[in-house]
């Protein structure tokens, strides 16, 4: 059972303290994510969603409470430790896209693959083989300017999961998107869930998005609502 | 394994007008620390060419220069058989009394006249100097009122040439011959027979200095202290290396200006440098965040940009370095050992060139490290919202 737990937290809290200000933005999280669940964390604007996504990426430091990701705790390791197990195990998708502009897609996607002891030819096998996995099979050479937001995205998608982490992290990943564009992207994550076993937390405002997860969380206020809660409004 | 360096590459290409406008800067720096370093030396070359270690130059007590120092044909006639000077194949000891005096002659760059050293020296004198060759004409005859003329001084003095007269002393000269002395500073002076040429000045017999060839390096020595220590002669010995090193002197105040404005520039390029890669730091936070994200830790992007702004300044190094070699070659002169005109040559030389370029990536590295420093320490989640 424990072995399934790919995320726990135990009285997660995260402050921000600025001057005078005082926000709490995560208050009291208890949050247990099974191996291949695809979960979809949904609430209002400000209610801390993406603070626990970046909790969960060791992006951010909470400033209580435990958080284990993969039977780590985060806190135990360096700032190079963090680096290295965040390109191992992480997948993290923005919601405006961030591929670097210079570099092509292949070599976008190719990125990561850097940190690995693989060598260059087969760096550019997997990156072409994600790019393909993502329908993009055609624009190895593209810029990003030259792309659409949806195909924009698509390569995002390839750059996260090219090294084959066992965790894809989501913000809204469809929110600069058209509805169609956004349905392509919702399918190819649902994809890498059922089809890759990939574990997905997908931060959503929209409740179409969140119907592809298998199960909705929401946060109110930084506090989590229990399972199978729904918002009172 | 790093951020590739084609993200550097594009990067710099991406911002081509603030890339070029800052690697223009500090080629400018480069261009003016190099075009110094040339011109000092080319003079070095040229005097250090002139010396022979063997040969001694003998000179009043008390003067730094043949110009200013006096030589009688008595004190010569001591000198000739001290022990430790080799001897010709006429078996005459070889030693050259000289008279050495300025005179001013029109040149292409100064029409108003320039000061120009007149050597007038004895058949044994014109043996002793190795590496000469009438390049043009013929050599001057004793007893007549001839000269040869460096080629530096054909170049630039148009009254200088073969077949030309010059007017000093009692009446004029005639042009007969151009000298080449390789690198040497004897490029740029004028020879013309001694009895003739001290005669006309009124030079019978106080002449200037002496040159004496020594048997070899040791006896060079010897001889050195001989003379020096010689009461009576009241003379000051040096080898003609070592006059010629002393002459370098000259060019001292040059470099040391020339460095100290490169090192100005320096200053303000490098500080154009950093205020282009923090522009750059700040405009690419949010690639910041992201490659943080992807896995690549703080010392990654701090190599990174620190690169981008070492190969930024690489790219000004060796734009500086093109705008200098067209200066390879061209002659220039200073006051030259006489008090008169010494032409010589910028000589821009891989080594300096290479000394160039490693300046320029001095003033990138300046340049980078703080803006690499500053790119490193940012929060993930900052640098993501581009702060
Ligand atoms: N760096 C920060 N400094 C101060 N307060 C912050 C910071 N980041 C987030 N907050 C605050 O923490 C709270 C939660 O923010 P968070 O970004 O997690 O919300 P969210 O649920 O993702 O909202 P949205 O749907 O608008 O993206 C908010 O009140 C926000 O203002
Ligand atoms: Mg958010």
């Amino acid at each position: 059972m424990t072995d399934n737990i790919v995320i726990s937290t135990r009285g997660l809290n995260k402050e921000f303290i600025r001057d005078e200000f005082h926000v709490v933005a995560l208050q009291d999280v208890g949050l247990d994510i099974h191996k291949g669940e695809f979960i979809a964390l949904m609430g209002p604007s400000g209610s801390g969603k993406s603070t626990l996504l970046h909790l969960i990426a060791a992006m951010d430091t909470a400033t209580g409470g435990e958080i284990r990701v993969l039977g780590q705790d985060l806190r135990a390791l360096s700032d190079r430790q963090i680096a290295h197990w965040r390109n191992e195990n992480i997948g993290f998708i923005f919601q405006s896209f961030n591929l670097i502009p210079v570099l092509t897609a292949l070599e976008n996607v190719e990125l990561p693959l850097k940190l690995t002891n693989l060598k260059k030819q087969e760096r550019i096998d997997h990156a072409t083989t994600a790019l393909q996995l993502v329908g993009l099979g055609d624009r190895l050479g593209h810029y990003p300017r030259q792309l659409s937001g949806g195909q924009e995205q698509r390569v995002a998608i390839a750059r996260a999961i090219v090294t084959d982490p066992s965790l894809i992290l989501a913000d809204e990943p469809t929110g600069n998107l058209d509805a169609s564009s956004a349905e392509e992207i919702l399918t190819l994550v649902s994809r890498l869930n059922k089809e890759h076993g990939k574990t997905v937390v997908m931060v959503t405002h929209d409740p179409h998005a969140a119907r592809f997860a298998s199960k909705i969380r929401y946060l109110e206020k930084g506090a989590l609502l229990s399972e199978g809660a729904v918002p009172a409004n | 394994m790093a951020i590739p360096v084609t993200y550097n590459f594009r990067n710099l290409i991406v911002r081509k007008t603030t890339t070029i406008m800052t690697a223009l800067g500090i080629a400018l720096t480069v261009a003016v620390l190099l075009a110094i370093l040339a011109l000092v030396n080319g003079l070095r070359t040229t005097l250090s060419s002139s010396g022979d270690p063997l040969q001694v130059l003998v000179l009043r007590k008390g003067s730094e220069s043949e110009l200013v120092s006096n030589f009688t044909r008595g004190q010569f006639q001591d000198l000739k058989f001290k022990p430790g000077i080799a001897r010709g194949r006429d078996g005459d000891p070889m030693a050259s009394l000289e008279v050495v005096t300025v005179i001013n002659l029109a040149s292409v760059d100064a029409p108003d006249g320039m000061n120009v050293s007149v050597r007038g020296i004895a058949p044994a004198g014109i043996a002793m100097r190795q590496g000469l060759r009438i390049s043009e004409g013929r050599w001057f005859q004793t007893g007549r009122r001839e000269l040869v003329v460096g080629k530096s001084i054909a170049h630039r003095f148009p009254d200088a040439r073969i077949g030309k007269k010059i007017a000093f002393g009692r009446g004029e000269w005639e042009v007969v011959g151009v000298l080449d002395a390789g690198h040497g500073a004897q490029n740029s002076e004028i020879w013309g027979d001694l009895n003739q040429v001290s005669s006309d000045l009124q030079r019978i017999e106080v002449l200037s200095a002496a040159l004496v060839r020594a048997v070899d390096s040791v006896a060079a020595k010897a001889l050195i202290n001989d003379i020096n220590n010689d009461q009576r002669l009241n003379m000051n010995a040096l080898s003609e290396r070592e006059y010629y090193d002393l002459q370098t002197r000259s060019a001292a105040p040059i470099e040391f200006t020339g460095v100290f404005i490169a090192i100005i520039m320096a200053v303000g390029s490098s500080f154009a440098a950093m205020n282009t890669m923090y522009a750059a730091v700040a405009r690419r936070a949010q690639e910041i965040g992201t490659l943080r994200v992807l896995g690549f830790s703080r010392g990654s992007i701090l190599s990174s940009f620190f690169f981008e702004s070492v190969l930024l300044a690489l790219l000004g190094g060796l734009l500086g370095c093109l705008l200098v070699l067209p200066l390879n070659g061209i002659t220039t002169g200073v006051g030259g050992p006489n008090f008169s005109e010494l032409d010589f040559n910028f000589h821009v030389t891989p080594r300096i060139m290479a000394m160039g370029v490693a300046f320029a990536v001095i003033l990138g590295a300046f340049g980078g490290v703080f803006p690499a420093h500053n790119a490193s320490r940012k929060e993930i989640l900052a640098a993501l919202r581009g702060v």
